[in-house]
């Protein structure tokens, strides 16, 4: 899933990351093929390049490596309101098909059975970023129907619903999990899955879905990590688990 | 000018129940030792804004000192859950506690906003998301020039502004490098400001560009060595990640959480004799 993540980045760009998944394939990405891409922390680090993944996105390794860092407004005014930011890594509690994702609330927002962190940055980095990437486990309780509550929008309700509300992103152009690969249909922009990840069934991403998923009419096969990818993860996971000491996240 | 003083003389002084109140530092330099000595002296019913609650607003919230929380992110950063935090909102332990809810491009900008004097920020963002349903102080406005249609938010001018940093002169000039998150936006923002700071110099030796505030922009500031810990001070010493990972198992249970407030926090006088104790039980920790 990582490697899948972090093929999706290219020498080019400007990416602005989160913790966790997103952090993993960013900086696997800049380890492997594309050492340029210059990736930004809401805590302000611009260009950072961590030789372990940081555990907080205050990690004290994201300042010391950066280019530069900046205040966090000046991060989400210049640069990521400022257009300069290409493509946002975002995760999320539940995801619907048209990837608008929840990270707010399950229940009711008044009295929630589970209260999650909240937006963080997600909001505007789902709207001002150039594209968004999607990185999280597939589970039914995670892919559902309808979100329980809308902290960042995807596609809303599909068609050319962004471009109407004037969001300036494209938006969601990918969701990788652990399953699969899915991309938004071209038209409708309902995310359909396009890759299976070696030894996954149609049947079971059908189970890990909370809707009747689309496939694409020729479904593809995700080329395995090849050893240079899964070495340096492996690698990149056993220095992070010496400095923090765990086993950090695949 | 900023005065010289002892952290619970600025404590004492400057913070006030019922208080709208921020301290802030954005992962880097979170102001513990003075969270802490405002649950020492009890305070209550403040109006908390912090973008990121963290351990510290999970330790006051459960300690009873909250009525209320303006926030953008409240989670344990590459941990979990902040457990006193969700007992107080899904269940009103150990009392109700009001949110008011924001994105960061928000609240950052919300602050930048409050050290201008101006009444709201504004940005490019909400359209389509359900937080400005449940926030009534989100708003949208037209751009008079342009008619773009943008989201406003109502600045953030806190009673009491409090941020850790790394040094100040003897006049109380404070110095802060590394991530700054939005604190000298905090300070500035607010009515009156605690520093607490590393160390207090002869010269700063500051560089041009440097992250300075002046003396006169400050009410107190407080030497207090190590105030940022767990969190860290770039340049004096690195994050304890292993504290903020065996705050999960500790704040989940609401009577060890207590008994750990009243052990490390109300049971001692000063954060140096926290540290104390809070090291002598780590050491007998079994992770």
């Amino acid at each position: 899933m990582t490697v899948a993540a972090s093929r999706l980045l290219g020498n080019g760009d400007v990416c602005f990351v989160g913790i966790g998944l997103p952090s993993a394939a960013a900086n696997l990405a800049r380890i492997t093929h594309a050492p340029g891409v210059v990736l930004i922390y809401e805590s302000g680090p611009i260009g950072a390049k961590p030789d372990v993944l940081p555990l907080s996105i205050g990690d004290g390794s994201l300042a010391e490596t950066a280019d530069t860092v900046v205040s966090t407004s000046e991060i989400f005014r210049y640069w990521l309101q400022g257009g300069r930011v290409t493509v946002g890594f975002l995760s999320a509690a539940q995801i619907d098909r048209y990837a608008n994702i929840n990270t707010t609330v399950i229940g009711d927002y008044a009295h929630p059975k589970t209260r999650l962190p909240g937006a963080g940055g997600a909001p505007e980095i789902a709207a001002c970023a150039g594209k968004v990437i999607l990185v999280l486990r597939q589970t039914a309780r995670a892919f559902v129907e309808r979100l329980d509550f809308v902290t960042s929008v995807g596609h809303l309700d599909g068609g050319d619903a962004r471009k109407r509300l004037g969001l300036p992103g494209k938006g969601p152009v990918a969701v990788v999990t652990d399953l699969c690969l899915m991309a938004p249909h071209e038209v409708t922009k309902e995310l359909t899955v396009t890759h299976l990840h070696p030894g996954v069934s149609i049947e079971m991403v059908r189970a890990a879905t909370g809707w009747d998923i689309r496939f694409a009419d020729a479904v593809e096969a995700t080329a395995p990590p090849s050893a240079a990818e899964l070495g340096a993860l492996r690698d990149l996971q056993r220095r992070t688990a010496r400095a923090h000491g765990r086993p950090a996240e695949a | 000018m900023a005065e010289l003083t002892s952290l619970r003389s600025a404590v004492e002084a400057l913070v006030r129940d019922g208080d709208f109140v921020a301290l802030e530092g954005f992962t880097h330099l979170i102001p513990f030792a003075a969270g802490h000595e405002i649950i020492r002296q009890g305070r209550r019913d403040l109006a908390l804004v912090r973008m990121t609650p963290d351990l510290i607003y999970d330790q006051m919230i459960g300690a009873g000192c909250a009525r209320k929380l303006v926030f953008s992110w409240g989670g344990n950063p590459g941990v979990g859950s902040l457990h006193r935090l969700r007992d107080a909102v899904e269940h009103g332990w150990p009392q109700p506690l009001e949110l008011e809810e924001h994105g960061h491009g928000d609240l950052s900008n919300a602050y930048v906003a409050g050290a201008s004097h101006l009444p709201f920020a504004v940005l490019r963002a909400y359209a389509g998301s359900d937080l400005p349903r449940f926030n009534d102080r989100i708003r949208f406005i037209e751009c008079p020039f342009t008619g773009e249609r943008l989201a406003a938010v109502p600045a953030v001018r806190p009673d009491v502004a409090v941020i850790h940093a790394q040094k100040a002169d003897r006049k109380g000039n404070v110095l802060l490098w590394g991530i700054l998150g939005v604190q000298k936006e905090a300070v500035l923002a607010a009515r009156r400001a605690i520093v607490t700071v590393e160390e207090i110099v002869d010269d700063l030796r500051a560089w041009p560009n440097a992250c300075i505030l002046p003396s006169w922009t400050v009410t107190a500031v407080c030497c207090v060595p190590g105030g940022a810990h767990p969190s860290y001070a770039h340049g004096y010493y690195d994050r304890d990640n292993i504290f903020y990972k065996t705050w999960d198992t500790i704040s989940r249970e609401r009577e060890i959480f207590r008994q750990w407030v009243k052990h490390h926090i109300l049971d001692t006088e000063s954060f140096e004799e926290f540290r104390r104790v809070l090291q002598e039980d780590m050491a007998g920790e079994v992770h």
